[in-house]
């Protein structure tokens, strides 16, 4: 990318210009106090269905996803389809417990995971320990949405040297935290929905259009290796492929919900019955995400990687620099603005809603719990404010000094940290049965094997399980939040039997759950 | 409160059609191969896409029929 592309970048500076005045006029949009936390950090709970679509979608498909999904099909074939089953099971999860969540956390004025923890169980410390895991979990994710955004920044040939080069990444970050300071969750709702507009005409151009000039999906196919047209077959003895393929979709489906910014998203609804009625919606999302995956194929198909104008983007970015390389190539400089742009601005909305989300969480179960237990509103929000300013300048502090293959792995073992609240988030929408300690125990338990086992790869996804004679590659996430599981059924019990007198405090009861 | 406002919130058949759904989903012995291809693009792919409408349908006449 040795010159700038300035048709490009006119029309990206010209998209990017007209979400930022709508990420300050959301402050005026279904008015409320933004001095209020639920306010800021809710936007007030009174998302129809509609917006919940485009603000969950929004958390779903974010720019990593529209880079990164591509990058993965582009070097290692079938596997990076996962993101397909991924996201059929994330559905009914949604339906079924979020529905759940919702209930109760509006009949009591919950905002974050660990208030409902703490009201559910009563133990502030695995409320402690949820909300802790919530914050680090999604640092990362941030710092890798500004990567999606650096690379398209780089495509359209923005470079210079040391700090200049970092600029427009400034200014993109300086945008986001004044809009998201000043209007809280509203900005990303509203931004959300240009951001979908603009993903999907790019998503539908580009699967009509490519297809086409490359011959047809055949010969787009016929150009794949064989050993990444499918999974490969597992040998004996060994589950292969087909273990680490499911195990990779469930786990990441089950961790999604438990970021803070999914619940963050979900709260924000106006009803339950919003909820459900996403539920049956979102999968349109999902199809396009299909397609995404095929874009990596369509890299192959039509050599970009091997061209010399895009040598200097892919010696940069590695194989993130596919999907704008193919972009670039396959359309006019223009529309490779408007792509560009909705990838950028889908950098943007999850990185607020993530560190909105971060922020929530910090305000109600860190300073509330340990610092101010009486905040006036006003104090609240202004806390809130304050963290998700300096949640995101530790993203970008982290993306500017740390090379990106680090924040790639930071970002697989959050989510191997975060599935472990699955036991008093998830099941806890269900049942109170397990002891607060014990899941506390079996939160630590899988906290440390979960990382274990992610470093005893070099921190690639599957670890393999040896049982006997026989091997089960899979998501270390999945298998770390078994034991975890294990631990907290066999503890439950013993703990309950230590503490025989203690009647347990739940705040909610069983009527809440229902809508 | 009528007998069907109690069961909401607890088990009903037409969750059998989520079991289903995740099933399929994640059984890859099932999907992977590559015939019969439609419109040039392997088996492993378009199912998996078809599943995502189908999964789209079961989950949409899950809610009509939970749903009051």
């Amino acid at each position: 990318m040795p010159q700038l592309n300035w048709t490009a970048l006119i029309i990206f500076v010209l998209l990017f210009g007209f979400i930022t005045w709508l990420g300050f006029a959301a402050a005026r949009w279904r008015r409320g106090d933004l001095d209020q936390l639920h306010e800021w950090g809710l936007g007030g709970r009174r998302f129809g269905t509609v917006i919940t679509w485009f603000l969950v979608g929004g958390d779903v498909y974010t720019a990593y996803t529209f880079i990164a999904v591509p990058a993965l099909a582009f070097g290692q074939g079938a596997v990076a389809f996962f993101a397909v089953p991924y996201t059929i099971i994330i559905y009914p999860l949604m339906f079924l417990i979020f529905r759940r969540l919702w209930n109760v956390c509006h009949k009591h004025g919950y905002i974050t995971a660990g208030d409902f923890v703490k009201g559910r169980f009563g133990n502030r410390w695995l409320a402690l320990a949820v909300c802790v895991t919530g914050i680090v979990a999604t640092m990362p994710y941030i710092a890798l949405q500004l990567v999606g955004l650096q690379v398209v920044i780089g495509a359209m040939g923005v470079s210079g040297s040391g700090l200049m080069a970092d600029m427009p990444l400034f200014i993109a970050f300086v945008i986001l935290a004044a809009f998201t300071y000043s209007s809280g969750l509203r900005a990303p709702a509203s931004i959300a929905i240009v951001k979908d507009l603009l993903i999907y005409i790019t998503a539908i151009a580009a699967v009509i259009v490519i297809p086409y000039e490359l011959g047809g999906f055949g010969k787009v196919f016929a150009s794949v290796p064989a050993q990444k047209l499918l999974l490969a077959v597992p040998g004996p003895n060994t589950t292969g492929a087909y273990s680490a393929y499911a195990t990779l979709a469930l786990g990441s489906a089950l961790a999604l919900f438990l970021y803070p910014h999914s619940l963050t998203g979900i709260l924000s609804a106006s009803s339950g019955r919003v909820i459900r009625r996403n539920a049956a919606m979102l999968p349109g999302y999902t199809f396009m995400l299909g397609l995404l995956a095929l874009f990596g194929f369509f890299v192959i198909a039509s050599g970009v990687d091997k061209l010399p104008e895009y040598a200097a983007g892919f010696k940069q970015f590695g194989n993130n620099f596919a999907v704008p390389a193919l972009l670039l190539h396959s359309f006019p400089a223009w529309f490779a603005g408007v792509a560009f742009a909705a990838i950028g601005i889908g950098a943007l909305v999850p990185a607020a809603i993530m560190s909105i989300a971060a922020a929530n969480l910090y305000t109600r179960n860190i300073h509330r719990e340990f610092i101010n237990q009486n905040p006036t509103d006003k104090q609240e929000s202004h806390i809130a404010k304050l963290t998700s300013l300096i949640v995101k300048l530790g993203a970008l502090v982290f993306i500017l000094f740390v090379p990106t293959q680090y924040a790639i792995q930071l970002q697989l073992l959050g989510g191997i940290w975060i599935i472990q609240t699955l036991p008093p988030v998830m099941l806890g929408a269900y049942t109170r049965w397990f002891n607060s300690w014990a899941m506390l125990v079996g939160w630590a338990v899988g906290t440390f094997a979960g990382t274990w086992m992610a470093i005893s790869v070099k921190l690639t996804n599957t670890f393999p399980l040896h049982v006997g004679e026989h091997t089960f590659p899979g998501y270390s996430a999945v298998y770390s939040v078994l034991l975890n599981l294990l631990i907290a059924i066999v503890l439950t019990p013993i703990f309950n039997a230590m503490a025989a007198n203690k009647t347990p405090v739940d705040q909610t009861a069983a009527a809440d759950y229902q809508s | 409160m009528n007998a069907t406002e109690k069961k909401r919130g607890g088990w009903s058949w037409w969750y059998l059609l989520f079991v289903i759904q995740f099933a399929v989903a994640l059984w890859p012995p099932f999907y992977n191969k590559a015939d019969p291809y439609l419109f040039g693009i392997p088996f492993f792919y378009w199912f998996q896409l078809l599943w995502v409408l189908v999964s789209a349908v079961f989950t949409a006449i899950v809610y009509f029929a939970v749903e009051e």
